[in-house]
């Protein structure tokens, strides 16, 4: 007789979700699904709101990176007046992204992962925390709280609060950055360059070694998606998509963010309120592609500055072809995107324009029909309005950096389940390879449930005929 | 001194109360010595246990919300809630001006979402019910409002807590937004 197991809540996420493993007669692992147990409805309750509240709005789908939002949507609101940025405006939205870039990845790194590398996944789970780590290692923890710290205090100048600033706004900027901001910034910027450094070298000692895990671990071929500038360098706040494939081979070459419907389609599935999206061509489900640092890691030829090209270039060494499949290559991507944002922080406030006054453009409406693009933290966040010619909102469509991963995020646990469970055998360190599996791409289940919903974690296990053997958690 | 448990979940929300938490940067490193944290989405504890104080985010939104909410009151001594969502329904409230099939409906038939598909069922998933603030299915002790409270509020909360007071906000640190 067959079973099934939960895993509810998945913790040190961010948002909510439970896995069920169905197992097989034989208590092998016949099937695997990560549920999305929750729908907000903001794709409905925005219409009939005028479009500039969508900047206030849509960051409420997301505390973790509530910038993406506010940014996709203040792009989204330019293309409705038509207007182009002023050069300050531009680079106050670019720093704000960068300083999200910045605190996001350090959240996910200190906050919600470093306890599974630092500790080892099956380690005890009543100090495989934040806290554990502050008691074991006090000095690497500060690090990663004032890595954390030194973002949000610049999304703070940008936009008074650190979650859910009123930065941007149509066509611009609500404030200009002052002297004496701009200089608290760059007067931490080399220590934030160095930490970033130091975060990159923790990743590239636990890959060395861990090697054999590395490569083996939730590593299966999939397609990668990601914005580039004209250079292929990973690009954040503009720039083209760019879709590979499992060798690298390039699928789509720059297409415009703006035609996204050409390539990318949603399918549903009963079993989770999070929507399936793939790539067009390839159909469902061999269309999955993957997002965040690792989807651009394949996608792009490079970063643009110094440090953070190195360890770009560095790491394409690690495998053949230079696609890196393996979901723990997550992390070391991400520590590299951090690495790249803070160097961007840096040659950005260097310049004198940082503190511009000019950073608005107004207009009356022009379009009505707007498309926002950026990279988020974690992949590509595309926010499409349709508004009447008062600049009601009539339609929205999200899709969101978790949704895109959602395929790969249910074929990391379907491998790590069949992997780790044999005969029936389940122990709590299973439980949580199942969930580190989860946590390499950063699943922000806030931002993916905006549509509906919740996710914490919990393993059922099924018996073949359907029935719940056990629940299980990790106490 | 026996350190102070703690118990915290999210319900309907963005997680931005538990990031505003997160932003007492070196302050939560002080924290450290006089609380402990319990069940959590910041820790790997997946139930609830008896503690001191329960603190809650996000509105009541579906059947599952509502029995954590209860969960999480029956095992604490004090249940202060985060945000405006907790407090009074915060930017869910908005989706109570249309009905949930409405909501499934333009969700599950958007411009990227592939013809054919049909509305989950299943039983896996809680059904939508009515956007609750938290006081409506369980008692609350302490209200520290805000979208999200700022760090300093939460700071100025817990520590009335430890103090064996029931946090009142002073004017500088009452703010919706």
């Amino acid at each position: 007789m067959g079973t099934k197991i939960v895993i509810e809540p998945v913790s040190r996420v961010e948002g909510h979700g439970k896995v069920a493993v169905y197992l097989n007669e034989r208590g092998h692992v016949d099937k695997a699904q990560l549920h999305i147990t929750q729908v907000r409805g903001f794709e409905k309750f925005c219409e009939g709101r005028l479009f500039n509240e969508m900047l206030v709005i849509t960051p409420r789908i997301c505390g973790i990176c509530p910038v993406s939002h506010h940014l996709a949507a203040a792009k989204a609101c330019d293309e409705i007046l038509n207007v182009q940025l002023t050069p300050t405006a531009e680079m106050l939205r670019r720093l704000l992204h960068y300083a999200q870039l910045v605190q996001s990845h350090a959240l996910h790194f200190f906050y919600l992962a470093s306890p599974d590398l630092l500790f080892g996944m099956e380690s005890d789970p009543a100090s495989r925390n934040i806290i554990g780590v502050i008691a074991a290692q006090p000095e690497l923890a500060r690090k990663g709280v004032a890595l954390r710290a030194f973002g949000q205090k610049i999304i703070e100048y940008l936009g008074e609060k650190r979650v859910h600033p009123n930065a941007a706004i149509p066509g611009g900027m609500n404030k200009a950055l002052a002297q004496s901001e701009r200089e608290l910034i760059a007067g931490q910027i080399d220590r934030v360059i160095a930490d970033s450094l130091l975060a990159v070298n923790l990743v590239k000692d636990y890959i060395t070694k861990n090697k054999a895990l590395v490569d083996s671990f939730a590593s299966f071929e999939s397609s990668y998606m990601g914005l580039v500038d004209k250079n292929n360098n990973v690009e954040y706040y503009d720039g083209k998509l760019m879709l590979k494939d499992t060798n690298g081979i390039v699928l789509e070459d720059k297409f415009d963010p703006k035609d996204y419907l050409n390539y990318i389609e949603e399918k549903v599935e009963d079993w989770s309120y999070l929507k399936f999206p793939y790539y067009k061509k390839f159909g469902y489900p061999n269309g999955m592609y993957r997002v965040g640092p690792l989807g651009r890691f394949n996608a792009a030829e490079g970063h643009s500055t110094p440090l953070a090209n190195y360890e770009f270039q560095e790491a394409r060494k690690m495998a053949k072809n230079g696609i890196l499949q393996g979901s723990l290559y997550y992390h070391l991507a991400r520590m590299i995107e951090m690495l790249n944002a803070a160097e961007q922080i840096k040659i950005l406030v260097q310049n004198e324009l940082i503190c511009g006054k000019d950073i608005w453009v107004n207009s009356g409406i022009v379009n009505q029909e707007s498309v926002g693009v950026i990279e988020a933290p974690r992949g590509t966040l595309i926010h499409h309005y349709k508004v009447d010619k008062s600049g009601k909102i009539q339609k929205v469509n999200l899709i969101v950096s978790t949704g895109h991963n959602n395929l790969a995020m249910n074929r990391s646990v379907f491998d790590v389940a069949r992997e780790y469970i044999k005969d029936g055998k389940v122990t709590e360190g299973v439980l949580n390879r199942i969930e580190v599996a989860i946590r390499c791409y950063d699943p922000c289940f806030s931002c993916s449930t905006h549509a509906l919903g919740h996710m914490p974690l919990e393993l059922t296990i099924h018996e073949a005929d359907g029935s719940v053997r056990e629940v299980l958690s990790q106490q | 001194m026996a350190k102070v448990k703690v118990q915290t979940a999210w319900l309907d929300s963005c997680s931005g109360c538990h990031m505003s938490l997160l932003d007492l940067d070196e302050a939560l490193i002080a924290l450290a010595d006089k609380l402990e944290f319990g069940s959590s989405p910041i820790t790997d504890i997946k139930h609830f246990t008896p503690c001191d104080v329960g603190i809650l985010e996000g509105s009541i939104s579906n059947k599952h919300d509502e029995e954590v909410a209860k969960e999480l009151r029956a095992n604490c001594k004090i249940l202060m809630v985060l945000g405006d969502c907790a407090g009074f329904g915060g930017i869910n409230n908005m989706r109570n001006l249309f009905t949930t099939s409405d909501i499934m409906a333009r969700y599950y038939a958007t411009e990227s979402t592939a013809k054919g598909n049909v509305i989950p069922t299943s039983k896996e998933l809680p059904g939508l019910t009515k956007v609750r603030p938290v006081n409506q299915v369980v008692k609350v002790d302490c209200y520290v409002p805000g979208c999200p409270p700022s760090a300093g509020a939460i700071l100025y909360a817990l520590n009335e807590l430890l103090s064996g007071r029931i946090p009142v906000l002073p004017g500088e640190m009452m703010r919706f937004d």
